[in-house]
């Protein structure tokens, strides 16, 4: 195996940020918000680059697809640990509209252009949640999957996923190469320090455009409207249990 | 004065806390102010075992910021993604 890990990681919108809608109702406001790497993406690089540490795998591979401020998300994960960062360019009309469909598209092609032993994700990105990304990756590939992953190893040339679902967990035996998605508590993602951010200034960024990867982007879907979560009604406060029954009752509850 | 040696750690310790400050809750200002207060105040410091203390007291709060803002967002995600 190549011991060549592709990890995926995105550029959202800060997870405490509040997040305002466009008047005219067609996206949420991202010009000047603060930017960070998703958080679920931030634990697939830890995981990859824990498994480097242990000497399971060899390098540690960062891609994002967007505009010039990507690579700032690349090189995060290259402070906490990647060898290398691959930026696919995105930009303007194209940008708003790159999805799971193309991004997987875009990350197939670059498993198999650098012939990854595993790509890692995160399980879905806290501003679309589409939680789609992964499972397409590996159906385009033709790789087995282990999604909301809680922990990984390695047994012999397979790979054990233990999986987060409802009502517990399930442990899967997987072949490589395969597609893992990151889920919260797979792991603690190391925080990229100032002296981290320093040496990891000479690790590369390569920078090439989709069709580079022979990859068509254009969506099939056309976002109509963006509304904010309707606000929440004011509760009502009663005195004593009697009043609370008659409220029910007019409300139809009881 | 002959330089201190100390001075380089002491000065890669003051820029490490001040690129961690900037996600302080209360504000990168906020915490920049608090952090400039706080070295100031041992300026005068000579003694070398001294400003090891410091020094090693600095790391700890460092190490604690970075505790802080895992548990914050680790609370964030399991709030909104997670039904107990």
């Amino acid at each position: 195996m190549s011991g060549r890990v592709l990890v995926g990681v995105k550029r959202v919108i800060d997870y405490a940020v509040k997040i305002r809608v466009k008047p005219d109702n067609s996206s949420v406001v991202t010009d000047g918000v603060k930017h960070s790497m998703n958080p679920f993406c931030e634990i697939a690089v830890e995981e990859a680059v824990k498994m480097k540490e242990k000497k399971l795998i060899k390098e540690v591979v960062a891609v994002s697809c967007g505009p010039q401020q990507a690579q700032e998300t690349i090189r995060t994960a290259l402070a906490m640990g990647a060898d290398r960062g691959i930026h696919v360019e995105v930009t303007g009309k194209e940008y708003e509209t790159l999805g799971p469909l193309q991004i997987s598209k875009i990350m197939a092609a670059l498993a198999k252009k650098e012939e990854a032993q595993l790509v890692i994700l995160g399980k879905q990105a806290i501003d679309d949640d589409c939680n789609q990304t992964g499972q397409m990756t590996a159906a385009l590939l033709d790789w087995p999957q282990g999604t909301f992953a809680s922990e990984v190893s390695f047994e012999g040339d397979k790979i054990k996923v233990v999986r987060e679902i409802d009502g517990g967990l399930e442990t899967i035996k997987i072949n490589m190469p395969a597609v893992i998605t990151a889920d919260l508590r797979l792991n603690t993602p190391r925080y990229a320090t100032l002296p981290n951010i320093m040496k990891a200034k000479k690790k590369k960024i390569a920078n090439m455009k989709p069709a580079d990867l022979g990859v068509d982007i254009t969506s099939r879907l056309e976002v109509l409207r963006v509304d904010e979560p309707p606000q929440r009604q004011a509760g009502v406060k009663v005195e004593t249990v009697e009043d609370l029954v008659s409220k029910l009752s007019e409300a139809g509850l009881v | 004065m002959a330089v201190n040696p100390l001075r380089a750690e002491v000065v890669r310790l003051y820029k490490n806390l001040l690129h961690l400050g900037r996600e302080y809750p209360k504000g990168g200002e906020y915490f920049r102010d608090r952090l400039r207060a706080a070295f100031s105040k041992n300026r005068g410091v000579q003694d070398p075992q001294q400003i090891r203390d410091l020094i090693s007291r600095g790391e700890f709060v460092a190490k604690e910021l970075e505790a802080l803002y895992y548990l914050r967002k680790y609370r964030a995600m399991k709030k909104r993604y997670y039904e107990d």
